[in-house]
């Protein structure tokens, strides 16, 4: 009787596995559509009958997308003087590239330095008006954040960043997330250490940075890492707020080259591998920081 | 105990506290009320305004709202999104349970393996599936035209996103890939925060395994359950990226949802008081149901 249910579990475990692998299949598909269909030659894309691995690999399509248009691989503005400096001219892709990196990286290093403070202090700190402030977070999470882009856009308008990177970053780094993620990784913080910390007569602030922030590294690690695959993929958000082709996030330049070559399915393929090998590669790497970000920001709803 | 100790010297202690609280808040709260507070504001605000570009915005009290009841492609978007969560949020709960359930004790590298997979659409970002979902949804290059003929399933080609009757079907198929990703971690890891301890005395009372997930497993996995019912609601009513690259919302409105509505007239139309009218609409929606949502999960 016994020996039987087990069985029956067993066969059940081994089905059920099957059809999951079936289905990862699938779901790695598109991907590999993408990869496979951006070094295919036009004639293979343009088959009624597809080649479901390239009979001929040609790098043609990424060529055509390198020489399609031009951007100067960077400007810098100096404040008030009107003075500029640009680059050498590149493929806009590339500057595409840059510009996305860059807003990432930007993104995540001032939404984890300032997340892990305001965390730590809504975790730590018994300060008047606190519930107000938490509660305003929570509530604001709740809200669809694409609804705020209109006002938004308006905003950026009036503060002349409009059509800027910066534009795409504050409004990332002002969602509060961050915060509820951070505040969630300090709860965790011993009050006797602090305490210890503060008899031996260290301030506010190193307190912070000598006992705190060593304790919630593995958070700020999950929050950048989630941060900065979120901030690269959030196509709205660049849509609105980016209009001329050398301020294009690589996402944003995939979707403008849709809309003009909708047929040419070879090189929109070279521009999907361009804009996402990256960063899967990214995630593959600190795929465990990340997970833990996403079971961490859950915990408590 | 350590509050009692705290008490005589609240009031020094209080004002510390709370400079020290407001000076580490002070950079977040910077961009947090200047990029997300005063937007909402103005959303509701703007929301009772004529506004438009280059122009001072006329005060119009509820216009927007009473217009957004009478337009038809409104109510039609509101219903195509209904039938995006209605489909969706179910879907995306059962499967991403079933997956994890099953891929949770799996050996080695293999649930994380699986865990990969099934988030890799996620991480490829919006524009790069969906271009590469409509070149295999293409009339004549697509695949899934292709193996329908090929295999005899399809009589002739089909134009799954130029026809009414399939576009949306195809919106959602591709919306379920983008979506189980994190469910999934986030069940993989609920499940193995399980208590064992509970589990081994079920198994050794005799219990089946389904007796063991439904009484043991379930109830401790169900406020893991709830924020993925409400994160999967939020995400199927945002659905954008989807409907604006695919089908623009056409053909004949069908795929038309509110978000795309509210792209279309703010920054097509530059309707902008319009638009967000319709944003406070669903911002309410999605309220009243994520409060919905944890009643019923309370109760439970």
């Amino acid at each position: 009787m016994k020996n039987k249910r087990f069985n029956r579990s067993t066969c059940y475990k081994i089905f059920a596995v099957a059809v999951i692998t079936i289905l990862a299949i699938a779901f790695a598909f598109p991907l590999y559509w993408i990869i496979t269909g951006s070094f295919k030659t036009s004639a293979a894309i343009n088959a009624t009958t597809p080649q479901w691995w390239p009979e001929e690999w040609v790098m043609a399509n990424y060529q055509k997308l390198f020489s399609r248009q031009v951007a100067p691989l960077w400007e810098i503005h100096i404040p008030f003087t009107g003075i500029q400096f640009a680059g050498p001219s590149v493929p806009a892709a590339i500057r595409w590239l840059l510009n996305t990196v860059f807003m990432a990286v930007v993104a995540m290093l001032l939404t984890c330095a300032t997340a892990a403070m305001a965390g730590y202090a809504l975790a730590k700190k018994r300060f008047l008006g606190r519930t107000i402030v938490f509660s305003l977070i929570v509530c604001a999470m709740a809200l669809p954040k694409q609804v705020i882009l209109i006002p938004l856009l308006r905003e950026m308008a009036s503060l002349q960043l409009y059509n800027t990177i910066w534009a795409v970053i504050f409004p990332i780094v002002g969602w509060p997330f961050g915060v509820f993620l951070m505040k969630q990784f300090s709860e965790g913080i011993p009050g006797e250490m602090m305490e210890a910390a503060k008899i031996d007569g260290a301030g506010e602030w190193k307190t912070f940075y000598t006992i705190a922030l060593p304790l919630i590294k593995p958070g700020i690690g999950a929050l950048a890492i989630f941060t900065f695959i979120n901030s690269w993929n959030d196509y709205f958000m660049q849509l609105i707020m980016l209009t001329s082709t050398k301020n294009l996030t690589i996402p944003l330049g995939i979707a403008k080259l849709q809309a003009e070559n909708a047929m040419d399915f070879g090189l929109i393929m070279a521009g999907a591998s361009l804009a996402s090998i990256p960063i899967i590669i990214i995630f593959l790497i600190f795929q465990k920081y990340f997970t833990k970000g996403i079971t961490m920001g859950a915990v408590k709803g | 105990m350590a509050a009692s100790k705290k008490n005589p010297m609240s009031k020094a202690l209080v004002r510390r506290e709370t400079i020290a609280g407001y000076a580490f808040m002070l950079p977040s709260l910077v961009f947090f009320l200047g990029f997300v507070i005063y937007p909402m504001v103005q959303c509701i605000i703007t929301s009772f305004f004529d506004a438009t570009m280059n122009r001072e915005d006329i005060f119009i009290g509820f216009a927007n709202y009473a217009e957004l009841f009478q337009d038809t492609v409104f109510l039609g978007a509101l219903r195509n999104t209904a039938v995006i969560v209605i489909v969706s949020v179910p879907v995306v709960c059962i499967f991403s349970l079933w997956v994890s359930s099953v891929i949770y004790d799996l050996k080695g590298a293999a649930c994380s393996a699986f865990r990969c997979i099934f988030y890799l659409p996620v991480v490829t970002g919006s524009v790069a599936v969906t271009v590469v979902w409509k070149w295999m949804f293409n009339n004549y290059y697509g695949i899934f035209n292709y193996v329908g003929t090929s295999t005899g399933l399809l009589d002739k080609n089909i134009n799954w996103l130029g026809d009414e009757k399939y576009a949306l079907g195809c919106i959602i198929l591709i919306l379920l890939t983008t979506s189980v990703g994190q469910p999934i971690v986030l069940y993989v890891s609920a499940l193995n925060n399980v208590d064992q301890s509970l589990v081994e005395a079920a198994e050794v009372d005799g219990a089946t395994k389904i007796q063991c997930f439904w009484r043991i497993k379930w109830p401790q996995i169900m406020p893991t359950t709830l924020y993925i019912l409400v994160i999967t609601t939020i995400n199927s009513f945002q659905c954008f990226a989807l409907i604006q690259l695919l089908t623009s919302g056409g053909p004949n409105h069908s795929t038309d949802t509110i978000m795309y509505y509210i792209y279309y007239n703010a920054f097509k139309l530059y309707r902008y008081g319009y638009g967000n009218a319709m944003g406070v609409v669903l911002a309410i929606i999605i309220a009243v149901l994520s409060a919905v949502q944890f009643k019923l999960a309370k109760k439970d």
